[in-house]
């Protein structure tokens, strides 16, 4: 049979999960990274990571809002699929989606964004004309008193929304985690690691992401980075990437030592069909390489320059590692029978409906989604003072705390 | 009593309706769903496997594919051939899931046999576990199904069965697999493998049955299910089932 080596059960031809179920990790694990990274200075006082703290909470719900959409264009069915919602099925690891989905948008992101944005929205609701006025307006809610009492209390709320999003980025991620570690059928997936992996990847991802996009921002706006700002972040992506790596290390070292039965066919896969999206594209380019680059700027100081061009470079390669990541995760673990006699193969269609040309579109819709997010709430003051805001030096940064 | 030519007509034809609705009458009750005959608490349903009676024919893969319209390419039930040498990966092969039989093997010297496989109907299955809606479930009598109207096609139970018996049927874009044919065997056959096969090698139990012979034949046999680590309490037995066999 063509792609296909050995032996493999006549049903396992076919990838059930393919290059969208690839993006769905991926694009989740960018949504809890940054919002991780944007708890920093919210809870954890991080005033270094100020400049990032909208930008990383609009970059997360940018990513969020398109998260379900690979699901929903992969499922057979998607006109049932609110029947996850409504007739949840409580074994289910996956029937928790939609609930921590919602959870996570409605009560922590959105939440937290309009109360940090609140003050904004009701000055550019007054100094704002035309249908400008109108979205400010109704985004107000109707909540119109901005007096510093008032600010207080937003403060302290958003404070608790942060706290409670902490466990709730935890969750949303580690529980994709889960959905893949709980699987006993398949050894490259059936691991407890799986969910704490899956987290600490989605930091690192995600505050890659945020330093990618605050550099792109700032360039287009011609206005100055922040360096401290910039380096804090690269120490926090290092600090957490360290975890990450040795974290998928002792995995590695784990089932080496441990050879059990499957070890023969996943160890072969590794060194063949894998070899360069795991080895090559994932360890090498995408670990030990920005790995490398964010170790020398912990020792050693660099021109600001060159700084910011490891930093681009790190947090590229980052990105690409962590996609690799996923993917060798979610094709590698369909790529072996489970009958450990055999492999398939998985050839990526272009125009098809899982194929390359709609995973291309999920993955630049987000980025068209925070481009219109930074327009509409401004998370810096030199784009707020067009709209009428009070101009100030530093950018703006996370609440009045 | 003078009857008209007229009457005789309308009686005649009020007979015919009369008859026409008892018939239909008959077959709407012939046809009633199994509820007064068969009561699914009553029933453990389950497969004892004779691996030393099969001899690779395909009869049941062409039976399962024809009673079941089973698309091209998918297998709700197929057979392996082993061919093992001493200290060696087994060599394993299912050519069209065996549809089409075997060609003889190319070594004697080798231990060699075949395995029908089919939804192993598990207890505690990992399919049913995952689906998030729960379109799959066991029946009351112990028969994974599958609510094809209810599936999403998200594919996750394909994931998690161990043993590679589902699939996304291409024209439904539901999961489909082997259903024991419980069209079947709810009205008192047997499933349609079972039937066709030559030697007897597969056969339908009832576990919840005291007179079924498969109380005497686990009583008497070694028996193994597949991947027995996976702990998902099969309820398809295998006969002197080689370790080699996954």
């Amino acid at each position: 049979m063509p792609g296909v080596d050995g032996f493999i059960y006549p049903n396992e031809v076919e990838l059930q999960w393919s290059l969208l179920i690839v993006l769905y990790p991926y694009i989740t694990g960018l949504v809890a990274g940054a919002f991780i990274l944007a708890s920093l200075e919210r809870v954890f006082k991080v005033e270094a990571v100020k400049p990032t703290y909208r930008l990383a909470l609009l970059t997360a719900l940018s990513f969020l809002l398109v998260a379900p959409l690979p699901l929903q264009l992969h499922l057979g069915h998607p006109e049932r699929s609110l029947e996850m919602y409504l007739t949840p099925h409580r074994s289910s690891a996956m029937a928790m989606f939609g609930f921590v989905y919602l959870w996570y948008l409605m009560v922590v992101l959105l939440l937290e964004i309009w109360l940090e944005y609140r003050a904004d929205i009701v000055r550019l609701a007054q100094s704002t004309h035309g249908w400008q006025r109108m979205v400010y307006k109704l985004l107000t809610l109707g909540s119109e008193n901005v007096s510093p009492e008032a600010r207080q209390v937003d403060d302290r709320i958003s404070y608790i929304v942060t706290v409670i999003g902490i466990p709730s980025a935890f969750l949303l991620h580690g529980y994709v985690g889960f959905i893949f570690g709980s699987i006993k059928a398949n050894p490259w997936w059936s691991t407890p690691l799986m969910p704490v992996v899956f987290l600490f990847s989605a930091m690192v991802s995600g505050i890659a992401a945020v330093l990618v996009l605050y550099m792109a921002f700032m360039k287009a706006k011609r206005m100055p980075l922040d360096m401290n700002c910039l380096d804090t972040i690269a120490k926090y992506l290092f600090y957490t990437f360290v975890i990450d790596f040795s974290l998928e290390m002792l995995d590695l070292l784990h089932r080496t030592y441990e050879a059990d039965e499957s070890f023969r066919t996943l160890d072969f896969m590794v060194h063949t069909r894998l070899w360069g999206p795991h080895v090559i594209l994932q360890i090498c380019c995408g670990t030990l390489l920005p790995l490398a680059i964010l170790a020398v700027n912990q020792l050693w100081r660099f021109s600001e320059a060159r700084r910011k061009a490891m930093y681009l470079t790190a947090s590229l390669l980052t990105l690409i590692g962590i996609f690799a990541m996923r993917w060798n995760v979610v094709i590698g673990g369909q790529l072996f029978s489970k009958s450990f006699l055999g492999y398939t193969t998985y050839k990526v269609e272009f125009a098809a409906k899982e194929g390359l040309l709609p995973a291309i579109g999920l993955m630049v819709l987000p980025f068209i989604i925070v481009i219109v997010l930074v327009k509409l709430l401004p998370p810096w003051a030199e784009a707020g003072a067009r709209h009428g805001l009070p101009v100030q030096a530093a950018p703006l940064g996370g609440g009045e705390n | 009593m003078d009857l008209s030519r007229r009457d005789l007509f309308k009686i005649g034809g009020k007979l015919l309706v009369l008859a026409s609705a008892g018939a239909t009458l008959e077959e709407i009750m012939g046809a009633a769903p199994p509820s007064e005959a068969y009561r699914v608490a009553d029933h453990w349903w389950g497969m004892i496997i004779d691996i030393d009676k099969c001899i690779g024919c395909g009869s049941c893969v062409r039976a399962c594919s024809q009673e079941n319209h089973v698309p091209d390419g998918y297998f709700r039930t197929w057979v392996e051939r082993y061919q093992v040498e001493e200290g060696k990966q087994p060599q394993v092969d299912s050519p069209k899931g065996g549809m089409d039989g075997y060609a003889p093997a190319t070594r004697e010297d080798l231990k060699s046999f075949f395995v029908p496989k089919l939804c192993n109907q598990c207890a505690s299955s990992p399919c049913v576990q995952v689906c998030p809606v729960g379109a799959t479930f066991v029946s009351p009598d112990g028969v994974v199904l599958v609510d094809e109207t209810y599936c999403l096609g998200c594919r996750y139970c394909i994931q998690a069965c161990p043993y590679g018996c589902r699939y996304l049927h291409p024209e439904k874009q539901t999961v489909d697999k082997c259903t024991l044919c419980y069209h079947r065997i709810t009205k008192g056959l047997t499933t349609a493998c079972c039937e066709n096969c030559p030697t007897g090698a597969r056969q339908l139990v009832d576990f919840k049955d005291p007179k079924d012979p498969v109380h005497e034949f686990l009583r008497h046999n070694k028996v193994e299910v597949l991947k027995p680590y996976m702990a998902t309490q099969a309820k398809v037995y295998y006969k002197d089932l080689d370790g080699s066999v996954r």
